[in-house]
């Protein structure tokens, strides 16, 4: 701002106009209204910044009516009487809300009117309700918010064929690096960078601030970043850049869920009831992420949208729809009451046109690889009903296998990563019915007949604190016991010697752990005291039944494992007030670099792309793994040759520049000498002098006694 | 070696102070009673009593005769080192924070806070050499920074005076005109409150320590930026070795957050960095409160640390120390 004078040239002219400028008080200043005297202010353009977004166009609550009767001035005030009518039923119009503009010269009615409302959702509801509505025959109500006419108007009236753009196939540096990318939010800065483990550091590749409104999510395979707005969501994608790629309206959106197969975006607003009267509204819109169309939308009460199953916000358990059917994105489905409706996504309608009926189901979930649904039902009239869990296979919705249960509490469903298994945490009470313990029922999805296996713990009694599979694997692993450091078990579905049962592999006894992050790749899992452990880490191998390294990240709330479990990312955000920012290890709990960050919200690993090469070439690879791991390794060595090279240089650059301030400094210390000595009257100033050391032998008399000697 | 702890003040310290020789130490605290030490074994060597409130700060004469200290109770007091006696008592009308004696000891700056309708003052007075003539007219007064004025300095020769404060830039003003000739950039100066500065054993630079989490070191003629060092912690407190190239940075949570959590989580420690290399060498944990005042011995073998806990800690140096290889 180069308006803004600086302090000394503020003095000079104070002195100039003869104004004591102690006794200025330049909060007293009341400057013209309107005028700036040329200098910006900072707050003003963000404040009509924000005001622009909210007010885009005033006229939101305005509907366009067209299609009525023509009719002459006599006819005009009996067609207004009914028109408002029609229209006051939805909501109120407002005062002077109702204009039917007519020829200057016929004086007859031009054939549409405008109706204003207070609010925009009244606006939008008269739309919906009354377009195609038909006042008589010949005359079918064409209802249009006025806002929507720009849009309209937009339209060209020639039809030009869409312009293809020849198809480039880009392999993205993604697909071919080996390093991985992580989107952070911290305060309002919002950024994508590389995780550079050879340099120990991250290497951004953008940022950006106020990017999104509350938090960002990757889409499932990462090839879109989703960032929120007031109003709607956007996705961004790109190499280096991130350029915006679509833009989903939803206002006040709140939540948002893409498909496995990143085809569909489900957006969630909810609108909380503001007095006893109001209802708890919710709307959902599905969108085709790429054409941006909404495909279907849901709105509703909110306890239409409840389920049996707590948790989420505000009594809605997120997501609302889950995706079924593996990647291909085919089926969603969502529980209600006493009904599960199983969508299918080609014609975004029930299947079979009907929902599912299953009395009292309470929670269902689909297994990640294949179109099979589990559900849970819980024991009804007082346990004469046992409670039964059983999965369904869709389309066909035939039941593939139920397993009765008796005296439960409460289940829980947990399917491998690949389907192969579901374990189910069955909660039952003691025969005196004043405690539960716990058992697990695990099903053998890809085995004939789907055998059933029962497990108890070696302490029935245990708490189970936490279940976690192996993605991809055939082990799980289970926190349990009730005192403070509660015991671990690994178990394995097949072990050499015994595939068909399940057997332990081992416990480990008193662990400071919580929670348990499987690596994705399998075989290693951390072992984590979250919350009240402050952070513990542990970083265990199952294959060989050891522990790698513990460690500690004080305070840590979260912990995510990158895409290829090479790399551990844990974090601290701001639920605490300190300690806020992340740290990365290696898999095997060596901590590689930390970043502290205030008011740090969100750390999300980008998830990769998939492999470009074929399965064959794959197990090709991993057998000849030295072949070719000796190019990278002779590439690592290059880097960290250069590093260190690079770092010898920095620091010598940092010394030499230091040696610089440092002469300079002796130099104008040695000129100031004289001078300083003379402000000390001539004492011999500084180091240079020469003191000698006295040694001073001082007598001091303690005490004296007379004594008389006899 | 053990830290050698010395306990003799009931409030949190506030400033510590080595003579030229580094055989005393001068501590300050919220308790109004300044206290010297043998700087070798933490022996209490006595008190300045006269004080009726917090004392903000200390400075010593080059000849270890004479002891100014600033106090709340608004009054910067002149005291005979050796017997402990009060020789003198400027009175202001708000609190003093902050005291320095010129290079020959003729001038002391002393800074007051904004009281009341007083705005914060950068005062100038002469230093008799006979106590007898002693008076309490300011040669000159500054006023013009908003909020307090954590500490002022005198620059090479006497010819500028250093301030930094709550307005979290620091000034370098003309000592004889009481002009501003330079004032650190907004954009790379402090982002929050400064609340410590400490020269280096020459006087050509100095390190200011901030709540915005960092210090940073300054060249003291030309106000140029030298170095930042980043920390996890408001910064309370920092000092420069004057016989490596380490600065030491202390702090802590604020006090009224260290309540809420564990004494781990506070991270109370004294942390050391590199100062050319900008890189952390270790840290000395131990108070158990934020770190609020920091003093390197003249003979860059020992330093001392007092804490928001009321405890001094006196630290030498283990040999191995003087071999750290960055």
């Amino acid at each position: 701002m180069a308006a803004v004078m600086a302090m000394p040239d503020v003095e000079a002219a104070a002195q100039r106009l003869g104004i004591n400028l102690s006794s200025v008080d330049l909060d007293d200043i009341r400057l013209p209204p309107g005028d700036d005297f040329g200098i910006p202010s900072d707050d003003d353009e963000d404040l009509l910044a924000r005001e622009e977004l909210e007010f885009e166009s005033g006229f939101g609550n305005v509907v366009v009516v067209d299609n009525l009767p023509v009719v002459p001035p006599e006819k005009f005030e009996k067609l207004e009487n009914v028109v408002r009518k029609i229209y006051s039923q939805i909501g109120v119009i407002k005062e002077d809300g109702f204009w039917m503009p007519t020829n200057l010269e016929t004086r007859k009615t031009l054939g549409y009117c405008f109706i204003e409302y207070n609010t925009p959702q009244e606006a939008e509801l008269a739309r919906e309700k009354t377009n195609g509505y038909k006042l008589d025959k010949s005359h079918i109500f064409a209802v249009n918010l006025f806002d929507d006419f720009d849009k309209f108007m937009k339209v060209p009236d020639q039809w030009t064929p869409a312009e293809i753009k020849p198809y480039v196939p880009v392999v993205s540096k993604r697909s071919i690096s080996r390093q991985d990318q992580y989107v952070i939010c911290a305060g309002q800065e919002t950024e994508v960078l590389w995780n550079d483990a050879r340099q120990l550091k991250p290497e951004l590749v953008y940022r950006r601030s106020q990017w999104t409104e509350s938090f960002v999510q990757w889409s499932p395979l990462g090839t879109y970043l989703a960032t929120m707005h007031r109003q709607g969501v956007a996705i961004w994608g790109g190499g280096s850049t991130f350029n915006r790629i679509m833009r989903y309206a939803h206002a006040l959106v709140r939540l948002i869920d893409f498909s496995p197969g990143e085809r569909y975006l489900v957006t969630y607003s909810s609108h909380e009831p503001n007095g006893p009267r109001d209802t708890h509204r919710v709307v959902l819109n599905i969108f085709d992420t790429r054409t941006g169309k909404v495909m279907r939308d849901f709105k509703g009460n909110a306890d239409e949208f409840m389920t049996g199953t707590a948790g989420g916000v505000s009594g809605v358990s997120w997501p609302v729809f889950r995706w079924g059917g593996g990647k291909d994105d085919k089926y969603f489905a969502r529980i209600g009451k006493n009904v599960i409706s199983v969508y299918e996504t080609e014609t975004f309608s029930l299947v079979d046109k009907k929902s599912m009926k299953v009395e009292n189901v309470v929670d269902f979930c689909w297994s990640p690889a294949d179109p099979i649904l589990a559900l849970f039902v819980p024991e009804l009239g007082g346990g004469n009903q046992p409670a039964r869990v059983s999965l369904v296979q869709i389309p066909g919705k035939e039941e593939l296998r139920q397993k009765n249960l008796f005296s439960v509490s409460d289940c829980k469903m947990y399917w491998q990563s690949n389907g192969e298994y579901l374990a189910v945490k069955v909660d039952r009470y003691t025969k005196t019915k004043k405690s539960t313990y716990t058992g697990f029922e695990l099903f053998r999805i890809k085995e004939r007949d789907i055998p059933i296996e029962v497990l108890e713990l070696e302490n029935k009694n245990d708490k189970i604190v936490a279940f976690a599979w192996e993605p991809k694997g055939h082990r799980f692993a289970v926190i349990h016991g009730d005192n403070p450091r509660p015991d671990i078990s690994f178990y394995s579905m097949r072990t050499t010697h015994n595939s068909g049962r399940v057997s332990k592999l081992t416990t480990l006894k008193g662990k400071q752990a919580n929670a348990l992050y499987w690596s994705p790749a399998g075989r290693f899992v951390i072992l984590a005291g979250l919350k009240g452990f402050n952070g513990q880490l542990e970083f265990y191998n199952v294959d060989e039944l050891e522990t790698m390294a513990t460690a500690e990240h004080f305070m840590a709330t979260d912990i995510e494992w990158d895409p290829t479990g090479r790399y551990v990312a844990t974090s601290v955000t701001s639920v605490h007030e300190m300690e806020n920012g992340f740290n990365i290890w290696s898999f095997n709990g060596k901590l590689l670099y930390r970043i502290p960050r205030d008011h740090f919200r969100q750390f999300l690993w980008r998830p990769r792309p998939p492999s470009l090469l074929s399965t064959e070439k794959e197990e090709e690879i991993s057998k000849n793994l030295k072949k070719y791991s000796k190019k990278y390794e002779a590439e690592d060595q290059d880097v960290s040759l250069l590093l260190s090279e690079q770092d010898r240089e920095k620091r010598k650059m940092l010394k030499d520049e230091w040696e610089r301030w440092v002469k300079e400094w002796k130099r104008l210390y040695d000129e100031e000498k004289a001078e300083r000595r003379r402000l000390r009257d001539g004492e011999a100033s500084d180091e240079e002098e020469e003191y000698e050391a006295k040694e001073v032998e001082v007598e001091e008399i303690l005490d004296s006694v007379e004594e008389v000697v006899p | 070696m053990r830290p050698i702890l010395m306990k003799g003040h009931e409030r949190p310290l506030t400033f510590l102070k080595y003579n030229r020789e580094g055989d005393l130490l001068f501590s300050c605290a919220k308790d109004s009673t300044p206290t010297v030490w043998f700087a070798d074994n933490g022996e209490r060597l006595g008190t300045y009593k006269g004080h009726n409130g917090a004392v903000w700060c200390c400075d010593i004469s080059r000849d270890s005769t004479l002891l100014i200290t600033g106090c709340a109770d608004q009054t910067a007091k002149l005291w005979d080192v050796q017997t402990g006696t009060q020789l003198y008592s400027f009175n202001f009308d708000s609190p003093v924070r902050a005291v320095d004696f010129s290079v020959g000891d003729k001038f002391a700056v002393i800074t007051t806070d904004p009281f009341m309708e007083h705005s914060s003052s950068i005062q100038v007075k002469t230093i008799a050499e006979d106590v007898s003539e002693q008076t309490s007219e300011s040669v000159l007064t500054i006023r013009g920074p908003q909020g307090r004025i954590n500490r002022a300095v005198w620059g090479p020769l006497n010819q500028t005076i250093i301030s930094a404060g709550e307005d979290a830039v620091i000034r370098i003003w003309d000592s004889e005109t009481g002009k501003v000739l330079k004032e650190s950039d907004k954009e790379i100066g402090h982002a929050k409150p400064i609340t410590s500065l400490s020269k280096s054993a020459d006087g050509s630079h100095f390190i200011t320590g901030s709540s915005d989490k960092s210090a940073r070191l300054w060249d003291i003629r030309t106000l140029t930026l030298l170095k930042t060092y980043v920390t996890e912690r408001p910064v309370n407190a920092c000092a420069i070795s004057p016989l490596l190239d380490h600065v030491v940075i202390g702090g802590g949570q604020e006090a009224t957050h260290v309540t809420m959590t564990s004494h781990r989580a506070g991270k109370f420690e004294a942390k050391f960095f590199h100062k050319i290399l900008q890189e952390e060498i270790g840290g000395v944990k131990g108070h158990f409160g934020p770190i609020n005042a920091l003093a390197f011995n003249p003979d860059g073998r020992s330093f001392s640390s007092g804490g928001e806990d009321g405890y001094v800690r006196l630290h030498h140096f283990d040999p191995d120390y003087f071999s750290i290889k960055m």
